[in-house]
Formats: C-alpha cells, structure tokens, sequence
C-alpha cells in the first residue's frame, strides 16, 4: 500500500508543477500584457461589416462525432490492453487468442467504418 | 493528519472545485472542462484507494473519452445558445433535490453496515490478479463487451450517416 502510493508522488508532484507552471503564465501575462476590452474587440471578424445575428456559432460538421465515437471504442479497446499485457504470459495461449478474438471483432468495426467512408473526408 | 489525509483532502477539494465549476460556469464548453477537472480528480482518490485499473479506466475513458464526446455532443446542438436550458426557472426546487439527495445518500453510506473490508484497511488488487479473473474466468464476457462495443461503432455510423445524407439532401 504504502509502496504504491510511493509511486505515485512523482505523479502527484507533476500535476502540481504543471498547475503552477500553467497557472503562473496565465497570471503573469495578465499583470504583463497590455489588456483593453471594448465591444467591438469582442464581436467576430465578419470583414468590416457588423456580423448578421447576435449569437455567433459556428456549426462543427457531423463528420467530427463519428471520430470521437471511433476513438472512444478504442480508448476503451486500449483499457482491456493493460491487464491483458500483464498476464497473458500467465494465462498462457487462451489469453493471447481471447486478445486475438477481441481485437478482430473491434478491426471489424474499423473495417465498416473504412468501408462506409467514414474515414474519408469528402 | 498523515500526509496520506492531507493528499486526501487536496484531492477531494479539487473534485468539488470541479464540480461546482461544471454547475456554475456560463458558458457549457468551460463546463465540461471544468468536468474533466473533477473526474480527474476522482482518479486521484482511486489511486490513494490503491486501485490502479480503476484510475485508468477514469482518466482513460472518462476524463479523455466521454468528455470529448460531451463537447462534441455541445458544439453539435444548439445547447449553448438557449440561456433557459442552462439556469430555468426551477433551479430552486433543483437545489433543494440536490440537498435531499446528497443527504440520503451520506446518511445511507454512513450508517450502512458494509460486507468485507469495506471499512476497515484498504487492499489492492494488483493487475494480475485482475487479468487472470478477467481472462480466465470471465473470457466469454469480455468478448461479449468487444461484440457491445461493434454494436455501438456501427449503430453510431448507421445514424450519423443518416443524419448527414438528411443534411446533404436539405442543401
């Protein structure tokens, strides 16, 4: 117990260094940099005229969510990877083929994925 | 107060920074960052409960995959422009649920007489011993959960594609 939660001392250490290093460029460059607001600064560039309607968004493509999905499929395909890397030498073959199985069945899945286009962007 | 404890509360006030910030952040993008936040922070209190698989599986899939689907999912609707979903006139009545319910929940944690070692000394459960459950005894799951996951890849593929065959034929 006390052993693992050595190991993750340096992982706490870094997250607090990068809060600090992040955080104290983002204040140092408010107390450095020269900072005005005004209304105009603040409306979207629309080539000199004043933009149409008053809520500016701008519409992400659909395209964008079938990625995430992808990588969200293999992000949790990834999850299973390590526990399986530390013990498939233990479990022996099954392990390795039951991987095998898994992984096939997901590359089925990319195959469709290919297969329809999703990986192409028209 | 051990460092252990102090570590703890770090962790845990992270978490409920985050959280508010998901409340009370105007804008839904900074929400769902401020998310990422707390379930970030979650991970740390599974780890100083000595469960790594747990904390991977966190920061793995919910602080990196489910969070990136909720911002899509933001910058795909309309969700940011319409002020009445973000703060409706029944945030009270909300705020009262809220309390009940946290309420209940730590009076059931508190006075519920765990099984095991559920109150008494952490032990961790070392990867291995979770491969070997996982590829030994639960094999035919696990390759179920593979069969889930293609069955979500193509439902979403099958929908989205209709979806933008919709758009291309309105345009």
């Amino acid at each position: 117990m006390q052993v693992l939660l050595d190991n993750y001392v340096a992982v706490l250490l870094a997250g607090v260094i990068g809060f600090i290093l992040v955080g104290s460029a983002l204040i140092g460059s408010r107390l450095l940099a020269p900072y005005s607001s005004s209304r105009q600064k603040e409306t979207s560039y629309e080539c000199g005229m004043v933009p149409a309607a008053a809520p500016i968004r701008s519409q992400i493509h659909i395209r964008y969510y079938l990625f995430a999905i992808l990588f969200l499929i293999f992000d949790v395909e990834a999850v299973f990877l390590f526990p399986w890397a530390v013990t498939f030498l233990s479990v022996g073959k099954a392990a390795f083929y039951e991987m095998v199985l898994f992984i096939a069945v997901l590359g089925g899945g990319l195959a469709y994925a290919w297969k329809k286009g999703v990986l192409q962007w028209k | 107060m051990t460092v252990a404890q102090g570590i703890f509360y770090l962790i845990a006030a992270l978490a409920v920074a985050g959280g508010l910030g998901v409340v009370l952040a105007r804008n839904t993008v900074y929400a769902a960052l401020f998310l990422i936040l707390a379930l970030l922070a979650v991970a740390g209190i599974y780890i100083l409960l000595a469960s790594e698989f747990l904390a991977l599986v966190q920061v793995l899939i919910y602080a990196g995959a489910i969070t990136v689907l909720l911002l899509f999912a933001l910058m795909l609707t309309r969700v940011g422009d319409l002020e009445e979903t973000m703060v409706g006139a029944q945030w009270p009545l909300a705020v009262v649920a809220s309390i009940l319910l946290v309420g209940l929940l730590i009076t059931t944690i508190a006075t519920s007489d765990w099984p095991g070692d559920a109150d008494g000394m952490i032990t961790r459960i070392p990867f291995e011993t979770l491969g070997e459950a996982l590829f030994r005894q639960w094999a035919v799951p696990f390759e179920i959960a593979s069969l889930v996951l293609l069955i979500a890849l193509v439902g979403a593929i099958v929908l989205a594609r209709d979806e933008e065959g919709d758009v291309e034929e309105a345009e």
